[in-house]
């Protein structure tokens, strides 16, 4: 197929061959999509038989038709071919040095924003889905965070990221099974043993490149969820484990102390509230999110976070510099799986239970998703893009089928167009502090 | 060891290696052309599992009762609405990508592969589809006098193992001795050098595309054929078995592909025979992350040299 050249001179006099060519074109892919979109979506496969819906296929078809004869008049206008090169000069430059005057206008918007993250579930409190909804959206955060610096700031594409996620998860309810475990130790623990794995996952794929080191982690994904699904005898199999509610020095969140004691509202005097758990796992988060956005500022201007991005940009530079890739990539492997146990932590006790399927390979898509939509290595754009990802679905509940349907599409447009994420990257930069 | 456990095992571990392989075929030539790991390939065997059901179910509505037009035309249908299939990604997914760094176009490949077992889901429902049992009966080799001392290998596995050798002889003709194949084989070793001497590489890694696509499209014709049932998930995991085997026989090697689909079926076959069967996929992972650690250059592959 001839693309039309977007080198013609005059866009508004098309020569007659090109409106041949424009034609041609949209013929042929009239076709092509009648044929893509004709037998799947037009014979719908009922037991043995089928329903016939002619009209689904014609409607995409033309549609795709009128799209790609849009771009290619669109494409050849002069005010879109001067946007083109213009955003082509703008990628060139993508990433770009932050200043002094800049870092002071984000830490003021930061500011704002955590106070209002913070205040938030305080004005929810009552209203149950909302509480969940924002508490999910900051386990993403979390887990996108943790997964930007593996993907993001090292370029190691980690595909099995949500064995970590598990890892976390499964240590707390396992640990509360059988040694008694709370929250509290859980959220100490299970980093570390997320990191160790890590530590150990990273030092076996030492040696992999790029793409293979991506199914790699994948394959270790998944052998991590068929492990929590088959083997019945620990991990109770898809029906999973419960997870004992998180306490505040042993003060517990439901209106009657289980296991004796006062509840924590008798405690404090305060009305009880169903939410109270979710408000606790909310406050918490915040502070763990807070700490750990400032551990990874910090981690990028010192000399291990340029490692990483001086790594992803070329191992081979790096290691005639002198350093040293084992280091470097391991570092990254256990930071990025401590954050995902961490994360484990937090969503365990806020489902109340862990099964096999919270931890499949769409939710390291999903995690991937946002990491991408964020932009590579964008800390801010992390953040915003979780929240997107994962409130923008529930509030568009009635279309949740076409949700992944969605984030194929925005995957590869955003591959095509901003590799970079829709926030440009600043690296920010050390400044001596004035006295 | 009773003898006729192990020979259906080996049967059985055949047949599932043919379907690998023809599956790997399809990475092994998109990695051995641009260097890239089509994520989404596995996505495309679904769709032609779909294509397959939906065809047969048309071809009884029209009233074609005859087994071998009605199969003949079947797999012919598959096989094109798939090559449109791999073309069609390729240009919107991967052309536009061309020459950014390598994870860009994985992560594209990923999105393809969602999108695509979203699409099918909407459009056809999450339920497991069927087709009815088309060829039945089967070859019994007895090991002893017992009554249940044979291995059998069905119709249908004869079939398989017969469709399988023959595409992959054509293919080996196709790559071996045509105009395309030459073009091919001279774009996988250089690309710039190729374009150089009057190749259209953007032409070829199309075809490349076509051709990877088309086997997977007679892999998914014929399991439809002998499991008769399929969901809009079995891509995964199929296809990450299938870049296992591809990169067991040796990534970009057509005879490594084939050699490594029949290695780990049969090892898949025969721990799920004598081991487990809920660990098997566990199994067969665990070989994709020991061969990509030790030898990633496969079996009859070339290792990578690294070139600054």
């Amino acid at each position: 197929m001839s693309a039309l050249h977007p080198s013609s001179q005059n866009a508004s006099a098309l020569a007659p061959a090109k409106w041949r060519e424009l034609l041609r074109d949209a013929l042929f892919t009239f076709v092509l999509a009648s044929i893509v979109f004709g037998p799947i979506t037009g014979l719908q496969l009922k037991g043995l038989d089928f329903i016939a819906n002619w009209q689904r296929p014609m409607w995409l078809a033309i549609i795709v038709t009128l799209g790609r004869v849009l771009f290619l008049t669109a494409l050849n206008t002069d005010w879109l071919k001067n946007r083109l090169q213009r955003s082509a000069i703008k990628k060139a430059q993508a990433t770009t040095v932050q200043t002094a005057q800049e870092w002071r206008r984000w830490a003021a918007i930061s500011a704002v924003a955590a106070l209002v993250a913070f205040a938030l579930p305080f004005v929810f409190l009552n209203n149950s889905y909302v509480m969940k909804s924002l508490l999910l959206a900051m386990i993403y955060v979390l887990l996108g965070l943790g997964l930007n610096i593996v993907v993001g700031l090292a370029g190691l594409l980690d595909l099995g990221f949500v064995a970590f996620y598990a890892v976390g998860a499964y240590f707390l309810a396992l640990g509360a099974e059988h040694w008694g475990l709370g929250f509290w130790g859980a959220l100490v623990l299970s980093p570390l043993l997320a990191a160790a794995l890590g530590g150990l996952l990273g030092f076996t794929v030492l040696r992999t490149h790029g793409d293979y080191l991506a199914i790699v982690t994948l394959g270790f994904g998944e052998i991590i969820r068929l492990v929590l699904t088959n083997w019945l005898a620990v991990t109770g199999g898809p029906n999973g484990l419960p997870v004992p509610a998180p306490t505040f020095f042993g003060l517990e969140f439901s209106r009657i102390a289980k296991f004796g004691g006062t509840p924590f509202h008798e405690f404090m005097g305060w009305e009880y509230n169903t939410n109270m758990k979710f408000l606790f796992l909310y406050v918490v988060l915040f502070w763990v999110l807070a700490l750990m956005i400032f551990w990874i500022y910090r981690l990028r201007i010192m000399p291990m976070g340029r490692a990483w991005e001086a790594l992803r940009e070329d191992e081979i530079a790096c290691r005639s510099l002198g350093i040293n890739p084992v280091v470097v990539k391991l570092s990254a492997f256990m930071m990025g799986a401590m954050t995902g146990g961490l994360a484990g932590v937090f969503f365990a006790s806020y489902q109340g239970f862990v099964n096999p399927t919270s931890f499949t390979f769409f939710e390291s898509a999903l995690i991937l998703a946002i990491v991408v939509l964020g932009g590579l290595g964008s800390i801010v754009g992390v953040i915003v893009a979780a929240f997107v990802l994962t409130l923008l679905p529930e509030m568009l509940r009635e279309f949740a089928d076409f949700r992944i349907l969605a984030f194929g599409i925005l995957m590869v447009l955003m591959m095509i167009w901003r590799p970079r994420g829709l926030i440009r990257t600043r690296r920010p930069v050390f400044t001596v502090p004035e006295r | 060891m009773d003898g006729h456990i192990f020979g259906q095992q080996v049967v059985n571990g055949m047949v599932l290696g043919m379907i690998y392989g023809l599956i790997a075929v399809g990475y092994s030539m998109v990695y051995g052309v641009i260097g890239m790991i089509n994520f989404a390939h596995g996505d495309v065997y679904m769709i032609s599992a779909y294509i397959t059901g939906i065809t047969l179910s048309v071809l009884a509505f029209f009233g074609v009762q005859a087994l071998v037009p009605t199969l003949i035309i079947a797999l012919l249908v598959v096989m094109l609405v798939t090559a449109v299939y791999g073309w069609v990604i390729e240009r919107v997914a991967y052309r536009p990508l061309r020459g950014s760094p390598m994870l860009t176009p994985l992560i594209s490949a990923i999105g393809v592969s969602l999108f695509l077992e979203a699409y099918v889901q909407i459009a056809q429902g999450p339920n497991p589809q069927g087709i009815k049992p088309y060829l039945s009966g089967a070859f019994r080799f007895w090991t002893g006098t017992g009554t249940d001392q044979f291995f059998q290998i069905t119709y249908i596995q004869t079939v398989i193992v017969v469709v399988a050798l023959a595409s992959m002889a054509g293919l080996a003709y196709l790559i071996g001795y045509t105009s395309l194949g030459r073009s091919c084989r001279a774009t996988q070793q250089d690309p710039k050098m190729a374009t150089l001497l009057g190749i259209d590489t953007n032409r070829i890694i199309s075809m490349v595309f076509v051709i990877g696509s088309v086997s997977a499209s007679i892999a998914g014709f014929l399991v439809t054929l002998n499991y008769g049932s399929f969901d809009f998930y079995i891509g995964f995991v199929v296809g990450i078995k299938a870049f296992t085997a591809a990169v067991l026989g040796g990534i970009s090697s057509l005879p490594g592909a084939l050699l490594g689909g029949l290695l780990l079926g049969l090892l898949e076959s025969l721990f799920s025979g004598y081991v487990s069967t809920d660990y098997k996929d566990v199994f067969s992972f665990s070989v994709l992350i020991i061969v990509l650690i030790f030898k990633p250059s496969g079996l009859l592959g070339r290792p990578a040299v690294e070139k600054v």
